[in-house]
């Protein structure tokens, strides 16, 4: 039998306190890539089978229509340059600026999130918590209705297009998630680095700076990058909001050709191929980032 | 303030310091001085306070009551200089804490350069006899990660160094290493000592305390027990509780 450790398994022998195992913490979201774990475990034969799906519809419709596999497809081809080209590179422009805008945002709210003073934090809390957690369609229509549709500036009259407003509303919830995202990572460097900051003379800022925020980068990669990928896939919601991107111009595409039943398994068919060949890379790299990283921390 | 402070009064004197945290007083009126240029080792069982008492030296832990003065200066005062006092007191840690994404060059260079704002070719030229001094000579490019706890070790000593500072303090340094490189650790703070570095250690290595310290510090359940120079602090230790203490690890 081993012996007895004294305030573990018998009368502690003094009242000073006992160090306990330590636990790692999982609160931290920083790792938490699970939107692009899934994309790359899709296997590529549902991709492969969906596509044949894609290619085999027309040729059941047409059994039951006159309107044949080689019309649809033809309908389709004719439309996909208007389609990316018009309405898919729109998407990804939209992305592209909502990530900008909400990363910069995130990183300011992320930061104020670890002010000393409760003053900032507290709100910056509130705020993050807030986008984090509302619909997001629920917060692009309040954006849409809130915002002027035009505004005056000296005299001018400047219009604001739909998609910009479309920015606005998705920057919100990736502003929140990125803001926890940068909590998350400079809540994982381990409190000695501030200590040893700290005792060389390092000022508060000059720590965070220069000590900390360098550690955080690389971990804030593939959080960030999973993001994008999830902020991409939710651009169709602007179509709602009656922006000219992928979802509208496929829709228009169809009744353009006569809203023939036969034609929506092609064309939104198309569009959830386009973005999975568009989001997979981003996840595949992703992930192999996140693996890199992993091993030097 | 700083003036009144002249090098035949101690460097470091802290006077009936209380430190609590939450309902549990770590440390219950610590009282003793250090000269400049002394050697001291503060040693006890785990939970004494130890590591409390030197962290409040240098003002990352504050103190509920009592008084700590590094060169006259009053640690714990509401409009101290944090700067002008950690310019002074340099500190290692047991778990080295060396900046993981600069190499061990950069992690020596960094503090003098970002924080004192000194001269980056002079700075270097110093760091590299830092390194030299600490017998590192050949890592300067390697990252922490690459080097052994003995050798980061040594790399956080002479980052503590490059800032000059007028004591050292050392918390358990040897602690997280393995038994094969205590050693070299060991031999670096040995040097710095001799050299008439004021330094405050935290140590279980009793026989390393017995060979540099001037005077060895007992603390238990957060006050100073027994104290005394090596020579006679291991033979003629009076208190029951040192005794056991030391029959334990000797």
């Amino acid at each position: 039998m081993r012996q007895a450790i004294p305030g573990v398994d018998s009368k502690p022998t003094t009242d000073l306190p006992v160090l306990k195992p330590y636990k790692i913490s999982r609160s931290s979201s920083i790792t938490d890539l699970q939107f692009s774990r899934w994309l790359i475990s899709i296997p590529g034969w549902l991709w492969l089978s969906l596509l044949a799906s894609v290619l085999l519809w027309p040729v059941v419709a047409s059994a039951a229509t006159e309107y044949t596999m080689g019309q649809a497809f033809e309908a389709l081809y004719r439309w996909i340059p208007f389609i990316v080209t018009g309405g898919f590179l729109f998407n990804v422009l939209i992305s592209f600026f909502a990530m900008l805008i909400g990363t910069a945002a995130g990183v300011v709210l992320g930061l104020m999130q670890i002010s000393p003073s409760a003053f900032i934090r507290w709100p910056a809390m509130v705020i993050t918590q807030t986008f984090r957690n509302s619909p997001w369609l629920v917060l692009l229509f309040i954006v849409l209705l809130a915002l002027p549709f035009e505004v005056e500036i000296a005299g001018k009259i400047i219009r604001i297009p739909d998609w910009m407003k479309a920015v606005f509303g998705l920057c919100l919830p990736i502003m929140a998630n990125i803001a926890e995202v940068v909590r998350g990572a400079v809540n994982s460097v381990p409190s000695g680095q501030w200590e040893a900051a700290e005792s060389l003379a390092y000022t508060r800022q000059q720590t965070l700076w220069q000590v900390i925020l360098p550690q955080c980068f690389k971990r804030m990669i593939p959080p960030w990058m999973n993001w994008y990928a999830i902020l991409t896939m939710a651009t169709p919601l602007c179509s709602l909001l009656g922006v000219e991107e992928l979802i509208t111009l496929s829709r228009q595409a169809i009744e353009a050709e006569n809203n023939r039943p036969e034609l929506l398994v092609p064309f939104y068919g198309f569009a959830l191929l386009i973005f999975f060949a568009y989001c997979y890379p981003i996840a595949r790299i992703t992930i192999a980032m996140e693996r890199r990283y992993a091993v030097k921390l | 303030m700083n003036n009144s402070w002249s090098a035949d009064q101690p460097i470091v004197s802290i006077k009936d310091v209380h430190k609590s945290f939450g309902d549990l007083e770590v440390l219950k009126g610590v009282t003793f001085d250090v000269m400049k240029g002394e050697v001291i080792c503060i040693i006890g069982p785990s939970g004494s306070g130890k590591s409390t008492l030197i962290r409040c030296i240098n003002g990352l832990n504050d103190i509920n009551s009592g008084s700590i003065t590094v060169e006259g200066q009053e640690v714990h005062a509401p409009n101290l200089n944090k700067l002008e006092l950690r310019k002074k007191v340099g500190m290692v840690f047991q778990q080295y804490n060396l900046f993981p994404h600069k190499t061990a060059l950069q992690n020596v260079m960094m503090a003098p350069i970002k924080v004192l704002k000194q001269n980056k070719q002079d700075v270097e030229k110093r760091a590299r006899a830092l390194m030299e001094q600490v017998n590192l000579q050949g890592k300067e490019d390697s990252y922490p990660g690459e080097l052994s706890g003995g050798q980061q070790q040594r790399v956080a000593i002479a980052r503590s160094l490059a800032m000059n500072p007028d004591v050292m303090l050392f918390d358990e340094v040897t602690a997280a290493l393995d038994p094969e490189t205590v050693k070299e650790v060991l031999v670096a703070i040995k040097d710095l000592a001799q050299s008439g570095m004021t330094c405050i250690l935290v140590t279980h290595e009793m026989g390393f305390a017995r060979e540099i310290a001037d005077h060895i510090y007992f603390t238990d359940r957060g006050v100073i027990v027994e104290h005394g120079p090596p020579a006679t602090f291991f033979t003629e230790a009076s208190d029951p509780r040192t005794r056991e203490f030391l029959s334990q690890i000797l």
